[in-house]
Order: structure tokens, then C-alpha cells, then sequence
């Protein structure tokens, strides 16, 4: 491997870990929070891309796209919260995946009546669409750059927002101890309610990105919402670093075992990173609960 | 006397047993009779998709036994389905082509070689899953187990000797002990039995000192180890014997089909798994049969309706979760106990 491709490699496994953290974010404080296993984030994240898909189609502005994209997905969330999912905190974790799995089924046929079974393609901008040379002889895709730019950005916007102002004190505060922090007067169904929307909008944006790149059909959230899951369990539920280190961990992982190693080794890669990740620390890599 | 104390004892759990087993005995009567009406009134199909209940409902009593009885929520159990589906389709191809399996195994078309095969290869994986997943427990199990679901599927997938996404014909004839087992009914009749031998010996596993503790741990687990008890072991062995029999039931399933693909193991199947059992109701061992025979039946009448199925399903399914707290065997239950109650009040 020449060191050009291993930068360019190394660039796409963090660019994809960086799509693999906007998933995992909402749904590590949504079940570090609310205690729910919630599987209709991979909806969420396909809602994203088809709204952004469809709309950035019609009015011909990828920023009206994403815009509209991130919009629905959090209203998508915090519509699912209110409507069905909130009364399901309490109930056990059987009931919220059957649940959530009852709705995947209901909304990708929504999803079908909607936009055909067909896939829709989301043309990239015209501005993004060029290669730079991020080191000598790697010319690399200025879209996948400025995914990766934006990935960052949000990441570390949302590590200050949890973890330095009051809303994310509160967020930390019930996913440590969600009686304590009811009992000390935190508003519990506003918070979940919020935390729902930022997760979703999260999920929608990973989705509006990933649009570009793939196409846009039923279906395109499940192995983001696996991987997702991956990376939840193994950063340690609840924890937003533990979070952003496992997915840049599997991001980069997986990308490389998918170019070294032969084909079926590579997909099961991160898995069996998984299993040794979780045979030495059964709570994943940072624990938040005590 | 005594003995007439015991023999009137004997009358009451008699009585009892009979009153608990004659749903099922029904349920497996008319199953076997389904091959007989089909021939009556000519409809052929319906053994099919019988022949696919029943492989489904061998599944989902296999998984009920770690869901219901050991509060496990295994999303792996459709990939160790088609580790058993696998085995079998690949020992066929091998013997259809003449070539040997890692160098020195022959293939094979006889089911009575490459279930068993497909039971202990199964068995073996599961318990290579279930050391690792039951370390952790709860949602982290349900997890874990989607994960690992989902590796195999990938595993299946990147295979390309064996088809890969494209998945694998069975071209060999399939025999059982020499028989041809392609033919429709015969083949319906040995998932029958399979399906009765897997119940009987679920509901005495499940009445037994080992499924007390299994029981036991997963209502508190705590209690068990403070009285000097392991679970960890149990669930293992219960891990273990439930996907061993999923296994064998994904063998089944190959045959049935004449073809094995990944879709057969994707995570939704696991989940469908799962809801069978529930919509049966996990508290009955025979609660997945019913499970199975109402999912299968109800997605085959809406897809002939509509081909946005699923949107009924999915809005069924959130009902029955919501609505029936023990699947459809319990609200039989309790309907038949509220007319047995009125009868006689």
C-alpha cells in the first residue's frame, strides 16, 4: 500500500465515521436517556435523503435540499416521540423493538407509496463536485472533504453543547440518573422530546450527505442503523465521546478491511472488533451509568 | 384409600394435562391434516406454504425457548437459520459437482447426513455467539445479537464460490436415507414431525430442573446466583439447544426451497422470528406455532390484496404489542375462560 493510498484511504474511513457518529449520536442518548432501543433511526436517516432528494430536485438548490432534509427528519422524530414511541419508555425492551420494527415496515411501504420503488438519485453540487490535492499525489473529492469538514464541525459543536451549556447538563444529568434528575426539577418530557429532535436531525443530515454518494432508496438506513448500533454498544452506551470514538474506530477499520483483507474477512471485520471490544469490556469502551 | 387419594390426584392432573394439551394436539392434528384438504378441494400450493409455516414455526419455538423462558432476545436467530440452511446447501452443491469440502469432506444429498450437520455446525456456532453475547445482557444482548446477525449475513454475502448476494441452488436430487425427499408431502410429513419431536421436547426441557433455573434467572437473576447457581451455564446450554434446532430448521427450509440466499438470514427475518413467537404468546411453548401459521398467513392473504403489505403488518404488529400482552394464545385463553366462566355462572 502506497502511503497515497492509505492517506486516501485513511481520509474515507474517517469520512465514514464521521456519518457513522451523526447516527449514532441520537441513538445513544435516546437509549442512554430514554432507556428505548429505537430502530426507526435507519427510517429517519432515509427520510433525510429523500426529502433532500426531492426537494433539491424540484428547486435544482442542494442547500434547499439539506435544509428541508435535516428540517423533516427532526420533524419525523419529534412527530414518532409524541404520536407512539414516548409511551413505550416504560414498557420493555422486547415491546420497543417490536414496536420500532412494526413502524420500519409501515413507513418504508409509506415511503413506497410515496416516492415508487425506484430509486432517486441526489445530484451533487456543482460547487462540491471537483477534486482537491489534499497531499501529493491524492487528488481527493471536495464533497467527501467537506462531509468529512462538516462531520467535524457538528461533532464538536455537540460535544460543547452536552458537555458545556445547561440543556447538556441535563442531557448528562438524566443519562447518568434519569430519577435524580427528575426528582431535582429537570422538565424529563421536554428534554426527551428535545433530545429526540436533535438525534433525528442528526440522523437526517447523515442522511442528506450519504445522498450524494448512494442511492437514494427503501431500505438504505438498515446497515447505517446496524453499524450505528455497532458503534453505540462499543463506545458505551449514553456516551458521546465513547460514541465519536468508536466511530471513527470503525469508520477507519472498516474501510481498511474492506481494501485488505479478501471479502468475506473484511465485512465481518468490525463485528469481530465488536465481539473482542465487548469479551474485555462488556459495558463498552466508557461506561456512563453507574 | 391412599391409593384412591393418589388415583383421584392422578384424575385431576390428568385432567389438567389434558386441558393444556388438547389446543396442541388440534393445532398438530389439523396441521397434518392440511395435506389431505389440499389434495380435496386441489389447491397444491397450500402445502407449500404450510411446508414454510412449519419450518418457521420449528425456528420460532427454538428461539421462544431463550425469549420466553430465558428472557433472551436473540436477534441472531435468522442467521443461525441460515448457517443450518447453508450447511445444507453446501454440502449439496459439493456432492453435484463431485468436489471435496476443505480438501478431504465428500458432499452429500441425504438429509439424514446434512441435518444432523446442519444441528451440530449450528450448535457450535451458537455457542461461540453465546459466550460472547452473554456477557452482556438486557438491550446490550439485543445488540450484540443483531450485530452478529448481520455478520453473518455480510459473511454469506461476500461468499462468491457459494453464490453470494445471489444465494445457492440446490441441484443435486435431496434423498432422506435414500428416499427421494423432493417430493412435496412426504417432506411435509417429516417437518411435521420434526416440528411435534421439537415441541416435546421443548415443554419437558422447559418443565425440567434445568429449565426451572433457566426460568429462575431470567425472572431475577440474582436470587439464582445468592442460592448458588451459575445461569451463565444454563443460558449457554439454552443458547446452544435453541439455535442448534433453529439450525436445523434452516436445513428444512433449503430443502423445502431448493435454494438458500442471504435474504433468507437478514436481520428482518430474526425480527420476524422474534414476532412470531410473541404473537403466539412467549409464555406457551407451542404459543410460536400459532405465531408462525398467523404471520405467514396473514402476510400471504395482504400480499394478494395489495403489494403495500407491509404498511398493514407493521400498523398489526404495533397493535399487538400494544393490545395483547400474551400473543394470541393467551387471548384465546382468556376468551375460552370467560365462556367457561359464564357457562357455568
Amino acid at each position: 500500500m502506497t502511503v497515497a493510498l492509505f492517506v486516501e484511504q485513511l481520509m474515507n474511513g474517517v469520512q465514514f465515521g464521521v456519518t457513522l457518529f451523526l447516527m449514532s449520536a441520537g441513538l445513544t442518548l435516546v437509549f442512554g436517556i430514554m432507556n428505548m432501543i429505537n430502530l426507526t433511526h435507519g427510517t429517519i436517516y432515509m427520510a433525510g435523503a429523500f426529502v433532500a432528494a426531492t426537494v433539491a430536485h424540484a428547486t435544482g438548490s442542494f442547500l434547499l435540499g439539506l435544509v428541508s432534509g435535516v428540517s423533516g427528519a427532526a420533524l419525523l422524530g419529534l412527530g414518532l416521540e409524541a404520536v407512539i414511541l414516548r409511551r413505550f419508555y416504560a414498557r420493555s425492551h422486547l415491546d420497543q423493538v417490536l414496536v420500532t420494527f412494526g413502524l420500519i415496515l409501515v413507513f418504508s411501504d409509506l415511503f413506497r407509496m410515496i416516492w415508487g420503488p425506484v430509486a432517486l438519485s441526489m445530484p451533487m453540487p456543482q460547487a462540491l463536485s471537483g477534486f482537491v490535492a489534499i497531499f501529493p499525489g491524492v487528488d481527493y473529492p471536495v464533497y467527501r472533504l467537506v462531509i468529512l469538514l462538516a462531520g467535524l464541525a457538528v461533532a464538536v459543536a455537540l460535544y460543547f453543547l452536552v458537555s458545556h451549556s445547561r440543556a447538556g447538563m441535563w442531557v448528562r444529568a438524566g443519562s447518568s440518573d434519569r430519577q435524580t434528575a427528575q426528582a431535582l426539577g429537570v422538565n424529563v418530557r421536554l428534554l426527551f422530546g428535545g433530545v429526540f429532535a436533535v438525534g433525528s436531525a442528526f440522523a437526517g443530515l447523515a442522511g442528506v450527505m450519504a445522498a450524494p454518494l448512494t442511492a437514494v432508496q427503501i431500505g438504505m438506513g438498515d446497515p447505517v442503523l446496524i453499524l450505528a448500533l455497532v458503534v453505540t454498544v462499543v463506545g458505551g452506551v449514553g456516551s458521546i465521546r465513547g460514541a465519536f470514538l468508536a466511530a471513527l474506530m470503525i469508520g477507519i477499520i472498516d474501510t481498511f478491511g474492506r481494501v485488505l483483507l479478501p471479502a468475506a474477512l473484511g465485512s465481518m471485520l468490525i463485528f469481530i472488533l465488536m465481539a473482542v471490544i465487548l469479551a474485555l469490556r462488556p459495558r463498552g469502551l466508557f461506561v456512563v451509568h453507574g | 384409600m391412599d391409593n384412591a387419594i393418589a388415583s383421584s390426584n392422578l384424575g385431576i392432573e390428568n385432567a389438567a394435562n389434558f386441558r393444556r394439551l388438547w389446543p396442541v394436539c388440534a393445532l398438530l392434528l389439523l396441521l397434518a391434516l392440511v395435506p389431505v384438504i389440499s389434495t380435496l378441494i386441489g389447491a397444491p400450493f397450500l402445502i407449500r406454504v404450510f411446508t414454510r409455516v412449519i419450518t418457521f414455526a420449528i425456528a420460532a419455538v427454538a428461539l421462544n425457548l431463550v425469549v420466553g423462558f430465558g428472557g433472551l432476545i436473540s436477534m441472531l436467530h435468522a442467521g443461525l437459520f441460515g448457517i443450518g440452511a447453508y450447511v445444507v446447501g453446501i454440502l449439496a452443491q459439493h456432492d453435484f459437482n463431485n468436489e471435496l469440502l476443505f480438501h478431504f469432506l465428500p458432499g452429500t444429498s441425504d438429509l439424514a447426513i446434512a441435518l444432523p450437520a446442519a444441528f451440530i455446525i449450528t450448535m457450535l456456532a451458537s455457542a461461540i455467539f453465546g459466550i460472547i453475547s452473554l456477557r452482556t445482557s438486557g438491550a446490550y444482548f439485543i445488540m450484540i445479537t443483531l450485530a452478529f446477525n448481520q455478520m453473518l449475513y455480510y459473511f454469506f454475502v461476500s461468499l462468491q464460490k457459494y453464490g453470494g448476494d445471489d444465494g445457492l441452488q440446490v441441484l443435486s436430487a435431496t434423498t432422506i436415507a435414500g428416499f427421494d425427499s423432493t417430493s412435496r408431502i412426504p417432506f411435509y410429513y417429516i417437518c411435521l414431525a420434526i416440528l411435534t419431536f421439537t415441541l416435546l421436547f421443548v415443554s419437558r426441557l422447559v418443565e425440567s430442573r434445568f429449565g426451572l433455573v433457566l426460568r429462575a434467572s431470567s425472572q431475577n437473576e440474582r436470587r439464582v446466583i445468592a442460592i448458588g447457581i451459575s445461569p451463565l451455564r444454563y443460558k449457554l446450554v439454552a443458547f446452544m439447544i435453541s439455535g442448534a434446532i433453529a439450525g436445523l430448521a434452516g436445513g428444512l427450509w433449503t430443502n423445502g426451497q431448493q435454494f438458500v440466499s442471504p435474504a433468507d438470514m437478514s436481520w428482518i427475518r430474526s425480527g420476524d422470528f422474534v414476532l412470531m413467537a410473541v404473537l403466539g404468546g412467549t409464555s406457551f411453548v407451542a404459543g410460536p406455532v400459532v405465531g408462525a401459521a398467523a404471520f405467514l398467513l396473514i402476510e400471504f392473504t395482504f400480499a394478494l390484496w395489495t403489494t403495500y403489505w407491509q404498511l398493514p403488518f407493521g400498523l398489526l404488529i404495533v397493535f399487538v404489542v400494544v393490545a395483547l400482552k400474551h400473543g394470541l394464545v393467551g387471548a384465546g385463553r382468556d376468551a375460552l375462560a370467560k365462556l367457561r366462566w359464564k357457562q357455568h355462572g
